[in-house]
């Protein structure tokens, strides 16, 4: 059971512009009492993972809408595997089709969550993932 | 006639020379810039709707006539007539003096019912679906399918690395090629996407902003091989940078420079391009960011007049270039509130060309714009939905008068659309022309007590907002502190928490849940456009003079450096000597730095 | 979760310049983890190399990119550079957005540069407690310069780029009518000043604010009462230049375009070398050792009396109080008594 604060990295990788909804999750955590880290948008893997780790944060929550997320999103688990954060729960938002979210939860993503999720959904996620680490 | 005391509550400063007076001179009998006969002291409205009927439509219709002799409803002997005004509906009562301030008649100041005296009863509203995807040859069959659907105009989808300046081959454009829209690097892409289109007669629109006079290039040169000469073109190039930093996020350069690319390219337009819209100042996407319908209205205007001024401050005579200005707006689903902001928008515009900016003639002070559903509104439960939702907000965008149209598809939640869903939502349109009756008159909803209000209102708020804006500095000051940004999402989180507190309901989301869902079938983007784009790059390149390439970039690069100095020539130069867009958007990277992003929460 | 790593060997890659075990070392420090005191024991022999810049200013002055630009700075001259971004928590959610990094995205990839952005989390005494410790942690990593950006509003965040040993006031032309630096009571802590966005209307009425403050000797003297530096005005400060005082400059920059920084860094490289000179870093860190003992302690006592005034033992004093079988002050000494054992 984790009882220091959560910190959680909210990025968009890829060239994708439209960050509404990671804005909007960005606060819906914070208003939950989490320690969100906003990266900002035009994020490459490497980018992400070396915030990921300077940040030391339990969470890192991916935005895509572009389509790019079978490039971008396993190279983003690759990169924290290999520099020593293989426990750090990795989340992605967008528009990602069923089959690709299958293929990128065995990459290594914890969890894949299509438009019309709630934020009160993602946030319970993260707390149970949490209290269970 | 009880009209609203909305309308009263200000004067705005930002109008420039206070309205009433303007008008109460009108109303007095001088003469009017925009040619058509004054209106003589408020007397009979029947007497004036008379006159406008004689001066101001009957020569439209003499040069273009309409689409039918005769309109009537489904009841063969309801004959209608292009207009309706409180003369029919109240004739003891109706105030000319007041109707005149506030809507006037459509085609002419303060086109608060339109910008055409009979609007769709002469040519309907341009339907044109915004496309393209994976490679320049798949996206050019989908256009050809398009128009043989009956789609008259194109509208041109790039993908993010085209959007963004980088080449197919670019490290940061690997997984992103061909994904949400065309990959064009070069002048071959863009001759194989626009294959067969007579580009003479078909209208095309690219949304294209950072890179947008190099692809505008690409069609001038393409054109150019068909034997049309740029005189000849119609289109619109999307070229608004400021919207790009506020809520889209494909810029390249910083501000500065990127004003200096779209002023360069409205003074060639001006020259040599006199029917195409330089610019397409967006609402849309300020609106899919999570603004308010007033929000949508007050920054894309208050964008509009930073890049009036800039091109005013670079010596452009406003009469010039202001009729190439085209606007782009989003429909959402309170369809009501959907029809006021179209109308607020367009006698804002018109009273600020007018009296701010001393705009003399009449086409420039007409706000012409282009519609698209809202994406945002689309939910991936229960699709089928979808199809309801764009059926309301298309109609909103009609009865708002609007000259071009995009209807989403019902499977844009989740993909890209396929052909049958396009197929649904460009019928949808030519539903709504054909069999509703609602193009038969113009501005059906004017005078709605409800809707005369509102328009209004969303007018007076969106003043408020210019002002705000005049304060800080203009629209790009107000975007450097990020206050803008600010605004947007803090309605964009409200209206996160209004869903999700079912304050707001979305059906299918919040309310009537489950039913059938998924899978539908889904359009799947080929990942291999992108090995093909770079081999045809690599390919490009070997084939290409590449000492002239060179010294093509090198003038760039200098002129670039070079205050004011012409670059859409060297742009044109450029393409038809194969260098790419990549290449030509890194010399100026070199000359004008990258923009960074300076503003958050 | 981050899996348990014992702490000697998080102390020994930290100091090696493990950039993982410093950011872990960090969250230790930041959550006040049980291991924070032995990680901070066992680095503090190895600190006392790096140059701490404090650079505070009101909101919408461009600090961070100011910051960022001097990082870039630094790094073209081969720097290293350690970011400390503190930013407010929510006192509604205890949570909190960061969002610094946004504008220090250029750095990303240069192992040179390490950025952490920090929550103010429990507030003064905690906040003083962890950004000291941070600070050690990242001159023990082997950085040689740490920029600590905090709001200057706020007294916490005053004290914390106050205990620098360069603190950078930033100022920007246009957020009032008056120069917030003095609204906000910054001016005494300032070693610099920098006017950034200084191509915007109204910077050089900023300047001539700020240079008449500091010629009319008011914030001069406090500034120099506040360091406990010899010199008594800001007339004399230019008098006693030469005599090897610092007379404070206020610089114009424009972060954005990096106009400016240049000059901003050879500023601080200069304040550094007088530093040198004068003793003055010496006594900085005298101060800045102070000051940590002094919230150490004071987090000490405040643990303690926290635990110490546990409600159960309240309730029982209070009932006894109501009773009168027991005054206030035997009940008050009671409870010290309690603490100090």
């Amino acid at each position: 059971m984790k009882q220091s604060q959560i910190r959680v990295l909210i990025a968009k990788p890829g060239l994708d512009g439209h960050d509404r909804g990671a804005k909007v999750i960005a606060r819906a955590l914070r208003d939950a009492g989490f320690e969100v880290i906003y990266t900002g948008i035009r994020q490459t893997p490497q980018m992400i993972a070396a915030a990921a780790l300077q940040e030391d944060v339990d969470v890192v929550g991916l935005s895509i809408l572009s389509g790019a997320h079978m490039t971008l999103c396993p190279k983003v688990v690759e990169l924290l595997h290999a520099q020593g954060q293989e426990d750090v729960l990795v989340l992605l938002g967008g528009i990602i089709p069923d089959e690709d979210a299958a293929r990128l939860k065995a990459a290594g993503v914890h969890a894949v969550f299509g438009p019309g999720t709630t934020s009160a959904e993602i946030i319970s996620y993260i707390r149970t993932a949490m209290a269970g680490a | 006639m009880p009209w609203p005391d909305g309308w009263k509550c200000k004067t705005f400063r930002i109008l420039g020379t206070p309205t009433e007076c303007i008008e109460m001179d009108e109303l007095n009998g001088k003469p009017q810039a925009d040619g058509s006969q004054s209106h003589t002291n408020p007397g009979k409205l029947s007497t004036l709707k008379q006159a406008w009927r004689q001066n101001t439509l009957a020569p439209v219709i003499s040069r273009f006539p309409e689409r039918k002799a005769k309109f009537t409803t489904s009841s063969p002997s309801i004959v209608i007539q292009p207009l309706y005004t409180p003369a029919d509906a109240y004739p003891e009562s109706a105030n000319a003096g007041e109707y005149l301030r506030k809507l006037g008649f459509p085609g002419e100041f303060p086109y608060t019912r339109g910008v055409q005296p009979n609007m769709y009863r002469g040519r309907l509203w341009t339907m044109r679906q915004y496309a393209g995807f994976g490679s320049a040859a798949e996206s050019n069959r989908r256009y050809h399918y398009l128009i043989q659907q009956g789609q008259t105009g194109l509208s041109v989808a790039f993908d993010l690395p085209t959007q963004i300046g980088y080449d197919a081959d670019h490290e940061l454009a690997q997984g992103e090629v061909g994904k949400v829209g065309v990959s064009i690097s070069s002048l071959q892409d863009m001759r194989t996407l626009l294959h067969d289109i007579p580009l003479d007669k078909v209208s095309v629109s690219m949304t294209i902003n950072a890179p947008a006079a190099i692809l505008l290039a690409m069609v001038i040169a393409v054109a150019r091989e068909q034997g049309v000469p740029p005189e000849k073109l119609r289109g619109t190039v999307q070229n608004d940078i400021l919207k790009e930093y506020i809520a889209r996020g494909t810029y390249i350069f910083p501000p500065a420079p990127s004003m200096r690319l779209m002023t360069d390219l409205f003074l060639y337009c001006a020259r040599h391009l006199p029917r195409w819209n330089t610019i397409s100042v967006s609402g849309y996407h300020i609106r899919e960011a999570g603004s308010s319908a007033v929000q949508e209205v007050a920054f894309t205007i208050a964008n509009a007049v930073e890049y009036v001024q800039q091109a005013i401050d670079v010596g452009l005579d406003v009469d010039h270039f202001a009729s190439q200005i085209s606007f782009f707006f989003n429909a959402h689903n309170d369809f009501l509130e959907e029809v006021a902001k179209f109308r607020a928008a367009r006698r804002l515009w018109a009273k600020l060309m007018r009296q701010r900016f001393g705009a003399t003639d009449p086409k420039s002070w007409r706000l012409r714009f282009h519609t698209q559903t809202g994406g945002s509104t689309l939910t991936t439960q229960q699709p089928d939905n979808n199809i309801v939702r764009v059926t309301v907000q298309a109609l909103a965008a009609i009865l708002g008068g609007t000259q071009s149209l995009h209807t989403n598809s019902k499977d844009e939640a989740l993909a890209l659309p396929t052909e049958r869903a396009v197929e649904i939502a460009l019928r949808t349109q030519q539903i709504l022309a054909g069999e509703s009756g609602v193009g038969d008159v113009v501005d059906p909803l004017g005078g709605s007590y409800y809707i005369e209000w509102l328009t209004d209102e969303i007018e007076c708020r969106a003043c408020d907002y210019l002002e705000r804006i005049d304060k800080i500095g203009g629209a790009m000051q107000a975007v450097a502190d990020g206050f803008i940004q600010r605004e947007i999402q803090e309605s964009a989180y409200a209206s996160l928490r209004a869903i999700e507190s079912g304050d707001q309901t979305v059906v299918g989301v919040n309310s009537y849940q489950g039913g059938a869902t998924l899978p539908e079938e889904t359009l799947q983007v080929d990942e291999g456009v992108q090995n093909e784009q770079i081999a045809a790059l690599a390919a490009l390149r070997a084939n290409r003079d590449q000492s002239k390439a060179s010294a093509i970039l090198r003038r760039i690069e200098d002129a670039a450096r070079t205050p004011s100095a012409p670059l859409m020539p060297l742009f044109v130069e450029a393409v038809e000597s194969n260098v790419t867009t990549g290449e030509i958007c890194d010399a100026l990277r070199a000359a004008f730095g990258e923009y960074q992003p300076s503003s958050w929460v | 979760m981050p899996k348990p790593v014992p702490t000697q060997q998080l102390i020994d890659s930290l100091l090696r310049g493990d950039r993982l075990a410093l950011a872990r070392a960090i969250s230790c420090v930041e959550d006040d983890a049980k291991d924070a005191a032995e990680i901070v024991r066992a680095v503090f022999a190895h600190t006392g190399k790096a140059h701490f810049i404090g650079i505070t200013g009101a909101p919408g002055t461009g600090k961070s990119t100011l910051v960022s630009a001097l990082v870039e700075s630094y790094r073209a001259s081969g720097v290293t550079v350690g970011v400390l971004a503190v930013d407010p928590t929510s006192p509604f959610s205890g949570g909190a957005l960061l969002g610094d990094r946004v504008r220090m995205t250029s750095h990303s990839g240069d192992a040179g540069v390490f950025i952490r952005s920090m929550a103010t989390r429990r507030g003064a005494g905690g906040l003083a407690k962890a950004s000291a410790e941070a600070m050690l942690l990242l001159d023990a990593a082997g950085f040689d310069c740490v920029l600590v950006e905090t709001v200057g509003a706020g007294q916490a965040e005053i004290e914390i780029a106050s205990v620098a040993d360069t603190v950078v006031v930033v100022e920007a032309p246009g957020l009032g009518d008056e120069v917030q630096a003095i609204k906000a009571g910054l001016l005494e802590i300032a070693d610099i000043f920098a006017v950034n966005k200084a191509d915007r209307a109204g910077a050089a009425r900023t300047v001539a604010a700020l240079e008449m403050m500091l010629e009319t000797g008011g914030a001069a003297a406090q500034s120099i009462m506040h360091h406990g530096q010899r010199m008594e005005t800001g007339a004399a400060a230019s008098e006693s230049d030469a005599e090897g005082g610092w007379s404070i400059p206020v610089l114009e920059t424009v972060a954005v375009s990096g106009g400016g920084v240049a000059q901003l860094r050879d500023a601080l490289e200069r304040h550094s070398a007088w530093l040198d000179e004068s003793g003055g870093r010496a006594e900085r860190e005298g101060r800045r050792l102070d000051h940590m003992l002094q919230t150490l302690v004071q987090a000490e006592v405040l643990a303690r009396l926290e635990r110490g005034l546990a409600p159960a033992l309240r309730g029982e004093l209070v009932e006894l109080m109501q009773r009168r079988q027991i005054d206030p002050y035997s009940a008050a000494a009671d409870v010290i008594r309690k603490l100090s054992r």
